[in-house]
């Protein structure tokens, strides 16, 4: 499992493997929108929340289909298959190695895009907390998502279609926790939602995943 | 007593549902008349909403027969995953579009509802909201469904989508009943007399219920006779090009 | 014969016209299918039966 693991970082990192891309599309969504809204400060810090929480989420989106589509394509899924490792264990490592490449640089790079949005002071931590532990949630449904369409050539949109409606709940108490935050109000509630989700998705969806994977290697 | 799984025999199901169909879509078709008629014609205003009160009876059945044409995708997931008869796979993928379309018009007539009387097309309301989601996952699913050729292997992975969707669904429905406080008034129909709609508005609102679910029932019957003729189409040609 | 709908004629009259359109055009929509599909699986039953 730490092999995998250790591989999967080696080719999320290598040049080409998609690591930093995700990154720099954060960059640009938190770029253009005060392009697209003005560039007001009041305005701008009201919305800051909302749009690190969209813009970490979108970039979470955009490397989804890397998780599974090269195993797939070079056959080393199948492999994995045969191995004694549980499909199980494999979607849980293939989710931990998304985050660790996708979701952890988001959450350290969102405090950062904070300030060119002008994201008041007392919000940085609530924003670093509720990304820190909806991230991963994002990365376990992804994997599901990305497991259901890995057999299919032109899964992109697709997978899309399918994740973002169950993005829903992590995004609400996630951006919650971050917009409470910047006003200076408590957390606490939905900071617990989120991390409950979190924890759930952690727990239960790699079966799911697995389950998915069993029947595309059919 | 035959047991229910016989009519997981393709063959059966289509002899059975031949033979339903017709009593099925004329009474359907006389539970949507006669309650849309009472309902539009026979029926006083309401002393706050005036005529529009008339929509409940397309509105709340619509609304009703989107979530239940849900569930019933859950149900025959289900089967689908625990005893592999493959009508039930089929009739899943079948009341996708009649649900979706339900959904579509609980939209459409709550958005034309909602104008006059909240001054808005349309709010972020939790309920309203959650429709959407709900009509994004009917989306997501059928996209699913022909985005795949393998048929056996479509309906595997959207029947675990059907139960992963329905968990999410929920959550969904939760999650946005604490971001935002709703214009939306509760429900329309309750066990609690108290909370009822009034009994001049409740019975035409039953019998339009009735259509609608019978009307539901007829097309998921057609359509899943469709896709087992569909599906028995694609083998044969299949079978065809092998020779 | 036509009840008096008030000021808000329009909204409840384009809802039903809405509704009821969308329930023919799904009902259309399926019923023409099954129509097609019946049609073609009998053609190709058959021609799978004449060529043995």
């Amino acid at each position: 499992m730490i092999a995998l693991l250790i591989r999967d970082l080696k080719l999320g990192t290598r040049a080409g493997g998609g690591f930093g891309l995700g990154l720099s599309f954060f960059l640009i969504v938190v770029v253009l929108v005060p392009f697209g809204v003005g560039p007001e400060m009041g305005q701008l810090s009201a919305i800051a929340p909302g749009i690190l929480w969209v813009g970490a989420l979108l970039a979470c989106l955009l490397s989804l289909d890397r998780i599974f589509a090269l195993d797939w394509e070079d056959g080393s899924l199948d492999l994995l298959a045969t191995s004694p490792l549980p499909m199980e264990g494999v979607a849980s490592v293939k989710a931990l190695a998304h985050w660790l490449t996708t979701g952890l640089p988001l959450v350290l790079a969102a405090p950062v895009l904070g300030v060119l949005l002008n994201l008041p002071q007392a919000g940085i931590w609530p924003l670093i907390w509720s990304l820190g532990l909806g991230t991963p949630a994002l990365s376990v449904i992804g994997t599901f998502g990305a497991a259901l369409t890995v057999g299919l050539k032109r899964g992109g949109l697709l997978l899309s279609l399918l994740v973002l409606p169950l993005y829903v709940p992590t995004l609400i108490f996630g951006a919650e926790v971050a917009r409470r935050g910047a006003m200076g109000m408590e957390i606490a509630t939905p900071l617990l939602m989120l991390a409950g989700i979190t924890c759930g998705t952690i727990a239960l969806l790699p079966f799911a995943s697995a389950a998915v994977l069993r029947v595309n290697l059919r | 007593m035959a047991s229910i799984w016989e009519y997981a025999n393709p063959k059966k199901f289509i002899e059975t549902t031949d033979r339903l169909l017709p009593w099925l879509s004329v009474t359907a078709l006389l539970c949507l008349v006669v309650g849309l008629v009472w309902g539009f014609f026979f029926t006083p205003d309401d002393y706050k909403q005036g005529s529009t009160v008339k929509i409940i009876y397309l509105h709340v059945p619509a609304a009703l027969m989107a979530i239940n044409a849900w569930m019933m995708m859950l149900v025959a997931s289900l089967i689908w995953i625990v005893r592999r008869h493959h009508v039930s796979a089929l009739a899943a993928r079948a009341a996708a579009p009649v649900g979706a379309m339900m959904t579509v018009i609980a939209l459409a007539t709550g958005a034309i509802w909602g104008q006059p009387m909240w001054g808005t097309w349309w709010a972020w309301d939790p309920r309203l909201t959650s429709f959407l989601i709900l009509f994004l996952f009917y989306l997501g699913y059928m996209a699913l469904w022909s985005a795949i050729e393998n048929d056996d292997t479509a309906a595997d992975l959207t029947s675990v989508l059907c139960i992963v969707g329905s968990v999410f669904a929920v959550l969904s429905r939760y999650a946005v009943n604490f971001w935002n406080q709703g214009l939306h008034q509760g429900a329309s129909l309750s066990l609690d007399k108290e909370e009822n709609v009034a009994d001049v508005f409740y019975h035409p609102l039953l019998v339009s219920i009735a259509g609608f679910v019978l009307l539901f029932v007829a097309l998921v019957f057609l359509r899943t006779q469709t896709e087992i003729r569909a599906r028995r189409m694609r083998a044969l040609i299949a079978r065809e090009r092998l020779q | 014969m036509m009840p008096d709908l008030g000021k808000y004629a329009q909204a409840v009259l384009s809802s039903y016209a809405v509704s009821i359109a969308l329930l023919v055009v799904l009902v259309a929509m399926s019923v023409w299918r099954a129509r097609k599909t019946r049609r073609e699986l009998t053609d190709i039953e058959q021609r799978v039966r004449r060529d043995g």
